[in-house]
């Protein structure tokens, strides 16, 4: 038995997830798919910044190209913590392929950072 | 003095906006003064998703989506000056500015767009009781220096305030390291959005403490201890309700204030948002000055922000092209009961088409109705189960309920039982 705060829309739906994936106290049925989708497999873009030699600014802000596994958040910022880049970077260049072993998700760059 | 037909004072996600679509609209000769060393204002530091979900239907990073506007204003090769400080503006459209490379610069212009974003409210603003150490200060300064510079502000952190900037930071801290203590709020209620609760707070066990405030900091140097203490009905602290956390560091969340200066110095009456006072087209009482985004009203989704600045640049692009439609603004809008602002100030009776209207309710509410009324006379209503202080609304009312008639309307919130 879970219960879970809705974030499908202001509402702000306290859902109830029992054992058998039942979702109750939604109001709508997007709250049945978030509450499942919450406790079988909770996942979430991580987005960081990591160090940039050679342009403007220290950082440089990244983001896992797909959701991961909410369990694998701070493993990820563990690898993301290690990374250190050389300018010039543009958005979508990877940085980390495959992160936390989870295939085809990559860490990208999410800004242009020139070679200054 | 050099003249051009639009000055945009701002680079960020509203100048920008503004630029494209009054480029569009047929002006090239179009100049974006912007105070900091990148294009893209705020969004550059806004490194977490969840933007451009309406604009681009995709969620995009703060960088991201500014990138995008970044990338259709130099396409259009849109002039822009950067660590440009815009220091006075008179009413006949005189900007001065500066910066390095050129010094200080007159310019003359046919239209303004005002796009200056807006700014933090600091410690001093809320005066805490206690010392005064290093170690407090904003969310957003937090943001900067952590983002942009990789310098992280603190090890054991309390933030005071739940707007959405400080529970980004709550998890942006923790996930850097950080012990994140908890978050004071003053209302009772949050005042963030939902998902920035659940993802922020609630994903990392951080606990809320709603009508709780920062009543007394401690610290020789660097502060060393914060205490909260629960609020009454006027929000005074009630004694024997205290809490104390041993922290280095207390990040401040208490709301954001339109930049308006330089309008305001102008005597162009303010609205109840903070911002100038506008009408539908978003053009102040001085004729060819117009406003947008967070200098108007304080957002909560870039993506309205690019919208709203869309339809100034256009409405400058008309003015300076002479083909704008007479607006009459004879009818003023007001905030009634339970509403915190309406954003413009003065539509039009005449003409086709919808009056757009933005506002924010005081506190969370629900089974209200919005209530129109022009003259006292009701025009129309809307149920909303849930209507919620932290997400604007924006919604069309059809030109047609105004039957040419001038006056005030009022826009209100009437709870559903005491609706006829």
């Amino acid at each position: 038995m879970r219960e879970l705060i809705c974030i499908c829309c202001p509402r702000g739906c306290r859902l109830t997830v029992d054992d058998e994936l039942n979702v109750t106290g939604n109001f709508c049925p997007r709250g049945i798919a978030y509450g499942k989708s919450e406790v079988t497999n909770p996942t979430r873009v991580v987005t960081s910044t990591v160090r940039i030699n050679g342009s403007d600014l220290a950082m440089c802000p990244v983001k896992t190209s797909e959701p991961i596994k909410k369990g694998n958040i701070f493993k990820c910022m563990e690898e993301i913590n290690k990374i250190q880049i050389e300018a010039p970077v543009h958005i979508g260049d990877v940085i980390i392929h495959n992160v936390c072993g989870e295939e085809g998700i990559d860490v990208i760059a999410t800004r242009n950072m020139e070679k200054i | 003095m050099r003249e051009v037909d639009l000055a945009i004072i701002g680079g960020g996600s509203a100048g920008l906006s503004a630029a494209v679509s009054a480029y569009d609209a047929g002006i090239r000769s179009i100049v974006i003064l912007e105070k900091g060393p990148f294009l893209g204002g705020i969004l550059n530091q806004c490194i977490h998703n969840g933007f451009g979900l309406t604009e681009f239907k995709e969620e995009l990073t703060g960088p991201e989506f500014a990138a995008r506007f970044i990338a259709q204003a130099k396409e259009r090769n849109i002039e822009y000056h950067l660590n440009s400080v815009v220091s006075s503006l008179t009413k006949d459209k005189v900007l001065s500015y500066m910066n390095p490379e050129e010094g200080a610069v007159e310019i003359k212009a046919k239209a303004i767009v005002m796009a200056a974003g807006c700014y933090e409210r600091s410690a001093g603003a809320i005066a805490i009781p206690g010392d005064r150490p290093a170690g407090i200060l904003t969310a957003g300064q937090a943001q900067k220096f952590l983002n942009e510079q990789g310098y992280m502000v603190g090890k054991r952190v309390f933030i005071l305030g739940s707007g959405d900037i400080g529970l980004i930071m709550a998890r942006r801290m923790t996930l850097e390291g950080a012990k994140v203590l908890g978050v004071a709020e003053l209302c009772a209620w949050s005042n963030g959005l939902n998902r920035n609760m659940v993802q922020c707070l609630y994903d990392y066990d951080i606990p809320l403490y709603l009508s709780h405030t920062v009543s007394k900091c401690e610290g020789k140097g660097r502060l060393e201890r914060v205490t909260i203490s629960e609020v009454d009905e006027r929000k005074q602290p009630i004694p024997g309700t205290e809490k104390v956390f041993d922290c280095d560091t207390l990040v401040l969340s208490i709301g954001l204030l339109p930049n308006n200066d330089l309008l305001n110095n102008l005597g162009i009456p303010q609205g109840r948002s903070r911002g100038s006072e506008v009408n539908e087209r978003l053009e102040t009482s001085i004729p060819g000055i117009f406003s947008a985004g967070n200098v108007l009203h304080v957002h909560d989704l870039v993506d309205n922000v690019v919208e709203e600045a869309r339809v100034a640049g256009k409405a400058a692009a008309e003015y300076i092209l002479g083909t704008a439609e007479k607006t009459d603004n004879d009818i003023k809008v007001i905030p009634g009961n339970m509403i915190g602002y309406v954003v413009p100030g003065y539509v039009s009776s005449k003409g086709e088409g919808k009056a757009t209207l933005k506002f924010r309710v005081r506190e969370p509410s629900k089974n209200v109705y919005i209530v129109y009324t022009l003259n006292g006379k009701e025009i129309k209503k809307v149920f909303k189960p849930v209507i919620i202080p932290s997400e604007m609304e924006i919604q069309s009312l059809p030109k047609s309920l105004f039957n040419g008639e001038s006056g005030t309307l009022t826009v209100s919130l009437v709870k559903k039982e005491e609706v006829k």
